[in-house]
């Protein structure tokens, strides 16, 4: 059993009891990454001589007397490279950020310290977040650790791999359209995106700044819960986060789940989806049922809608957020400008790769003169029209269940080619995003060919406790937390 | 909702400043037309009488006290600067 496998109040006692010390956690975190992340390239950059120093700080804390420990003390943490890391290199997975050192920390990597976590890696992803496989990342693709001809999925995919290979007690990655959900699924994992606002994106290289949100991914929904603990809660320095208080997550992890009513949508149940996703998913709900939850088909009208709306705005969005990086402040600035506009060109066309550049020139015609009620409010106008949606079902109903993509990982290079097709694959990720609701992926099954399946709990705005008193249930009754891919060792 | 022209292209690519080689030129003109063309989707949705949504929250308009506080000094801000002197960004001319 890896040290990873065990629960946090295990690894604690065992540090009380000096069976254990921070220094051999971090260094079994930084083992595992030498010795295995070669397979799987989850990783971007190890602060080995960051992660040791901190280390030996908390075993010093450790032996005092009356000393007060964070929540997370000790565990080691893999960062999505799109949150900002003091002195820790942070690329957004991007060449264009390629010698980018942040000179202060965000809020969510503040929190990870303070909740005494230690930080050791930065994960891969799709560049700048844009990407449902991992296959985007500037330098290389990470591959899913259950078979390394499979993609992750993304553009979490390094923290989901590397999760799922055990590298670290926790990872957190970030969701705008599924991009925490859709590789938990696919790696066999838990993922959580909470509601928007929750946590603080200050630190967060933005993305879409109405969709993103940094969440934890874990091995387990009791992982997630104290990792959600850590991070939510109001930032005067993200003037979008919510001033609500943060409830006791762990205390919401009672198994009790008697009397829920969840609402299964039928369009992201029947056609379009797997046979095996479908099945897995089904029997879900039968183990929901047999511990006293009832549910019913509900259905989301405008769900067909909801990817190009999303596409349309995320892709607006992103063109506006991504007009920073031009060459004068930061970033890797072309040598071969003899003017500014040529400077801002350059830099950019030799730094972004095609992905970005896609999505960019997407945005910028949505909302270029003549083309903005057609396309742009057009798509916010159905953003409305989902959000009407969720609020029609959660009048009688307290979560939404579905699976969390309509199939199992797809192989490295499959999609490449076919950006519409790629996008397809966000249907039961994207209206999430669109109406700020959270939502979780939890493990659930199996598909023939040995691929994690995963299902996704919706809950109303703010109410994390139950989405992860229902996936904690759910998980406990149905055993599929702990398993891992067989090279993953103890 | 029609077509995007490749003329179309090179204009966005110019206001995005991007700088499009003859090939990403090409396959960026066919990427986007499939990519609206599956936008048009929308179209078929009758919103004359829905307000837009931009964020799904109802915070706004989020202010602080204008009173002066302590930021990031000024090497600390220089640190990624490609190029910088006498404490500013350097950049190559804006004028011809």
């Amino acid at each position: 059993m890896s040290l990873f496998d065990k629960r946090l109040s295990e690894i604690h006692s065992a540090l009380r009891a000096k069976e254990l010390s921070v220094t051999d956690l971090v260094q079994a975190s930084i083992a595992s990454i030498k010795e295995h992340d070669d397979k799987i390239k989850s990783v971007l950059h190890v602060d080995e001589e960051g992660a040791l120093a901190h280390a030996r700080q908390l075993d010093e804390r450790l032996v005092k007397e009356n000393e007060e420990l964070g929540l997370l003390f000790g565990m080691p943490a893999g960062l999505k490279d799109n949150l900002i890391t003091k002195d820790i290199r942070t690329t957004c997975a991007s060449k264009f950020l390629a010698n980018y050192d942040p000179v202060h920390d965000g809020t969510a990597s503040k929190k990870v310290k303070e909740a005494d976590a230690v930080i050791v890696a930065k994960l891969n992803m799709d560049e700048f977040a844009m990407g449902g496989s991992n296959e985007n990342s500037g330098f290389f693709p990470a591959k899913n650790p259950w078979n390394t001809d499979y993609v992750p999925g993304g553009s979490s995919g390094g923290s989901a791999a590397a999760m799922a290979a055990r590298h670290f007690y926790f990872t957190l990655g970030s969701d705008t359209g599924g991009s925490i959900r859709q590789p938990a699924a696919f790696c066999g994992v838990v993922g959580l995106k909470p509601t928007y606002g929750r946590v603080s994106r200050f630190g967060l290289v933005a993305f879409a700044s109405s969709l993103d949100q940094i969440g934890p991914v874990t091995k387990n929904v009791e992982d997630a819960a104290y990792v959600l603990q850590a991070i939510a809660g109001h930032d005067e320095f993200d003037s979008t986060s919510a001033n609500v208080e943060v409830p006791n997550y762990l205390s919401a992890l009672t198994g009790d789940v008697k009397g829920l009513r969840i609402g299964v949508p039928k369009e992201l149940i029947g056609e379009g989806i797997d046979t095996e996703v479908r099945e897995a998913v089904l029997a879900a709900l039968k183990q929901l049922e047999s511990l006293g939850a009832t549910w019913s088909e509900v259905s989301m009208p405008h769900t067909e809608y909801a990817v190009p709306a999303y596409y349309l705005l995320s892709s607006s969005e992103a063109s506006s957020n991504l007009a920073r990086f031009d060459g004068v402040r930061y970033g890797v600035r072309a040598d071969n400008a003899s003017n500014l506009i040529e400077l801002y060109k350059e830099s950019r066309s030799q730094g972004f790769g095609p992905e970005v550049k896609r999505r960019i020139m997407l945005g910028t015609y949505a909302l270029s003169s003549g083309y903005y009620d057609a396309y742009y409010k057009k798509a916010q106008q159905v953003r409305t029209l989902i959000i009407q949606d969720f609020t029609n079902i959660f009048a009688d109903f307290d979560v939404i269940l579905h699976p969390t993509t309509p199939s199992t990982a797809f192989k490295i290079g499959e999609n490449a080619n076919d950006p519409v097709k790629m996008y397809l694959e966000d249907i039961c990720t994207v209206p999430v995003n669109l109406a700020g609701l959270p939502a979780i992926s939890v493990p659930c099954g199996f598909s023939q060919n040995g691929l994690p399946i995963g299902l996704q709990i919706v809950g109303r705005a703010f109410d994390e406790s139950t989405v992860l008193r229902v996936a904690h249930a759910y998980e406990q009754a149905a055993g599929y937390s702990q398993r891992k891919p067989e090279w993953v060792r103890g | 909702m029609s077509a995007i022209t490749r003329k179309e292209v090179e204009h966005v690519a110019n206001l995005a400043r991007l700088q499009l080689t003859e090939d990403e030129a090409l396959q960026y003109t066919k990427d986007l037309n499939a990519i609206l063309e599956f936008a048009a989707k929308l179209n078929e949705l009758d919103t004359s009488n829905v307000e837009p949504t931009s964020h799904a929250t109802d915070v706004k308009n989020v202010m602080r006290e204008d009173v002066n506080r302590p930021s990031l000094p000024r090497e600390e801000v220089l640190k990624n600067a490609p190029d910088h002197e006498d404490g500013q960004f350097k950049v190559p001319a804006v004028f011809e």
